[in-house]
């Protein structure tokens, strides 16, 4: 290992084993993802080094997968680090709050050891004000902040990005709950700020000041990606389009005005400006009246966001149609089946849909049904991506869907009532679902619902083969479906289950494959203590933790091996056990 | 908005009695989501509760939908804002007095006929508190035993505020139809 090809012995050329370091770095530069550098720095000693010395983006998908300053430690050339925290139900509300990912450790360690860091990223964690202040003062060349599904902060925070961060190009802030402390954190961009190109702000509560907000807007030239919270009303819209017409994505604000022809015509106008314009997203309880203005950029749009929209009916669906070269619809459930056949009829060049439940606790009014997605399948040959809320579905439809779409890289079906079948024949589901599988060998991430049995699983683990994320909810009979998940799928990355019958058993058999993977949730299933302490004893690069109820805090320690357990929440780890964890969380 | 999440000591039975339902009380919905066998949990489902004006969602149809906690899988963002915007075209008539200035209890409210037998435990709410609560109606004999127990229960989480004035508190439920009414004006029973 390490001795390359051999020497032409003609040539003067050093050999592979003695490449200086820069020019090993330099080969490396030209590769992007990190899984061909981390197969790189697999190679050799030399190799090693030469790529942790040189590597400039560090993606981090679980916090407690690594210490902070380990990670600083071994690249000290980042200038974008990405990080994320709690698991992926914390987004239906499985995890109680204060159960830990705290951004503040890795705020710190970069400050002391990445000073010339430009990017930070962090999803589903929780940033304090004083995380941001301490990125405003500690990252001279500060560009890019990102925050997702984040918490802990407030407007204030926000002010002390704004004021401190000259190089500042995006402030991405993506469905996050940010207290409002009604401190004018958009006044703080100085007057002489001119770099921004992203400014997403649309999960803000609070009210912005508009006059701020415009000369932001008109000075900044560069500015590509806008998105306005709720408090803009739709005749600033315009005005704000009129001042940047160069803008490539939009958000709108509140889209709830009565119709009035002179702001029709104000819209349309700002809008006819808009030749640069591909990505239109906004909270859109529309009057559909308005939805003409946006007839003359439909053309160009390659993504369309309507998943917050209550408008239905002609307007929308003729809106839609006219979106020839859309790559990504969003919509809610109101679209209905004869919608999404119209879609499937204009957009032939869609890649990924996302329909949503207008309703997900009500009585199932809305006509959407397999039909749609069916005729989606069958239509756009470039559909990879899908996730689609229904009420019902059969195993006719699956296997058809399956038949039409071998290229599938992410299929999540969420079926809204547990354990529904097959409307028509009463069956579980296994068959529709094995058709998927089967038909998809690219299939990356899968979402199954409706009844299913253990058979499922078994064409699951046979046939997943690039699966990397599998969730699981109300489904399986027996300790077999998890052990076909777990001794098949070979590259799986996140398993998440509830409310499935598996127990200790599969999971003890198969302890050595959640060292392959980055994390296992289980909630609501068959597990007790006693197999989740064996585990951890004989997994000790694992992090096994408990949470019971919040409010139940007797110590593990003192409990029986049959006590059952709520949730296991399992994740390797280089760091070992964590030190922030609440009351209602144990690690064994 | 907070993302605060409350959370429930109650046992799984009586989270099923406190349902608002239109069927008659008694008539057991068949159960649609039968707990997976071996898991005799000790806990309990955690009711999600993101706004204390929050109000369990009206079925128009007999069934009502026992709601379980995460699931459809929606994410908590998106749930709550459109719970925002109904509950904003739920403004009907204002009831008169019913939210005082600073803080109202909110009680959830059980079929009109009670429930035969033992007990008649309802959910209640208080803005600004941390979490929620669940009295007993039954053990109840009147409307100033129920709201002396009440002012028990939740004005010790306005320590900060020094001496709050019970009076500043209304006590309102919220009925079949959804409206939101004060308590008193029915006969107890």
């Amino acid at each position: 290992m390490g001795r390359g090809g051999a020497r032409d012995g003609a040539a003067a050329a050093p050999p592979w084993h003695s490449l200086p370091d820069e020019v090993l770095e330099h080969a490396f530069s030209f590769l992007p993802a990190a899984a061909d550098r981390g197969a790189a720095a697999a190679v050799c000693h030399g190799w090693l080094g030469a790529e942790r010395r040189s590597r400039r983006r560090l993606a981090v998908a679980n916090c407690y997968a690594a210490a902070p300053r380990d990670a600083v430690d071994r690249f000290p050339s980042v200038r974008a680090a990405e990080v994320k925290g709690k698991p992926h139900f914390a987004d239906f509300g499985l995890v109680p709050p204060a159960w830990g990912a705290e951004a503040a450790p890795w705020v710190a360690a970069a400050a002391d050891g990445w000073p010339l860091l430009e990017e930070l990223s962090f999803k589903r964690m929780v940033v304090t004000d004083e995380c941001l202040e301490m990125i405003a003062s500690s990252f001279r060349n500060f560009q890019v902040l990102r925050l997702v599904s984040c918490e802990g902060f407030s407007t204030a925070g926000l002010a002390a990005i704004t004021e401190g961060c000259r190089n500042l190009r995006e402030l991405d802030l993506q469905e996050n709950y940010i207290e409002d402390c009604s401190s004018h954190w958009l006044s703080y961009f100085p007057e002489s700020f001119t770099s921004l190109e992203t400014l997403n702000f649309s999960c803000l509560e609070g009210e912005v000041n508009f006059a701020v907000l415009e000369r932001l807007v008109s000075r900044c030239r560069n500015l590509k990606t806008l998105k306005l919270n709720n408090a803009i009303p739709l005749d600033k819209v315009a005005s704000l389009l009129r001042k940047a017409p160069q803008l490539v994505e939009l958000g709108t604000g509140k889209f709830s005005a009565e119709y009035h022809s002179d702001l029709f015509a104000k819209l349309e106008a700002a809008f006819a400006g808009c030749k640069s314009l591909r990505r239109l997203s906004g909270a859109w309880d529309a009057v559909p009246d308005y939805l003409p203005a946006f007839y003359c950029v439909c053309e160009g749009l390659t993504s369309l966001n309507l998943s917050y929209a209550t408008v239905r009916g002609p307007e929308l669906i003729k809106f839609i149609s006219r979106c020839k070269n859309l790559q990504q619809l969003w919509v809610m459930d109101l679209i209905e089946d004869h919608g999404l056949a119209v879609v499937a009829g204009s957009c032939s060049k869609l890649q990924e849909l996302r329909v949503f439940p207008s309703d997900p606790f009500g009585a199932g009014q809305v006509l959407l049904t397999e039909r749609g997605l069916v005729d989606v399948s069958a239509s756009c040959p470039m559909l990879e991506s899908v996730l689609y809320f229904c009420g019902q579905m059969t195993n006719e439809a699956l296997i058809t869907i399956a038949k039409n779409r071998p290229n599938f890289t992410c299929f999540r079906l969420c079926i809204l009532e547990p354990r529904t079948p097959d409307y028509v024949t009463r069956e579980s589901l296994d068959a529709g679902f094995s058709a998927i599988v089967e038909s998809c060998k690219g299939l990356r991430r899968l979402s199954v619902s409706g009844l299913l049995t253990d058979l499922v699983f078994k064409s699951i683990g046979a046939n997943g083969n690039c699966l990397e994320m599998l969730s699981i909810a109300f489904a399986g009979n027996s300790d077999l479906g998890l052990h076909y998940i777990l001794s098949g799928c070979k590259t799986l990355k996140k398993l998440e289950i509830r409310d499935c019958p598996f127990g200790n058993k599969p999971l003890l058999a198969n302890a050595a494959k959640l060292e392959t993977m980055r994390s296992l949730w289980m909630s609501s299933c068959s597990l007790t203590l006693g197999a989740c302490r064996q585990l951890a004893e004989k997994m000790p690069r694992l992090t096994v933790e408990i949470m019971n109820d919040p409010g139940r805090t007797c110590p593990v320690e003192s409990l029986p091996d049959d006590s059952p357990v709520e949730t296991l929440y399992v994740y390797r780890t280089i760091a070992g056990p964590r030190s922030d964890t609440p009351d209602y969380v144990q690690i064994v | 908005m907070a993302a605060a999440m409350s959370y429930v000591h109650a046992d799984v039975e009586n989270l099923k009695a406190t349902e608002l339902r239109l069927g008659l009380p008694g008539v057991e919905e068949s159960d649609k989501m039968p707990s997976p066998p071996s898991t005799p949990r000790a806990g309990t489902k955690r009711a999600l509760a993101g706004e204390h004006r929050e109000v369990e969602p009206k079925a128009a149809p007999p069934a009502a939908k026992a709601q379980v906690v995460g699931w459809p899988p929606v994410r908590s963002y998106r749930k709550s804002c459109f719970q925002q915007a109904s509950s904003k075209t739920k403004e009907a008539a204002p009831a008169p007095v019913v939210v005082k200035q600073e803080e109202a209890a909110v009680a959830a409210a059980p079929p009109a006929a009670a429930a035969a037998g033992g007990s008649l435990y309802v959910k209640v709410s208080m803005d600004g508190a941390p979490y929620l609560r669940k009295i007993d109606l039954k053990m109840y004999k009147g409307y100033r035993e129920l709201r002396e127990a009440l002012e028990a229960m939740f004005l010790g989480f306005s320590g900060d505020a020094g001496s709050v004035n019970p009076s500043d508190f209304a006590v309102t439920y919220e009925d079949k139809d959804g409206d939101l009414m004060l308590v008193g004006d029915v006969p107890f029973g």
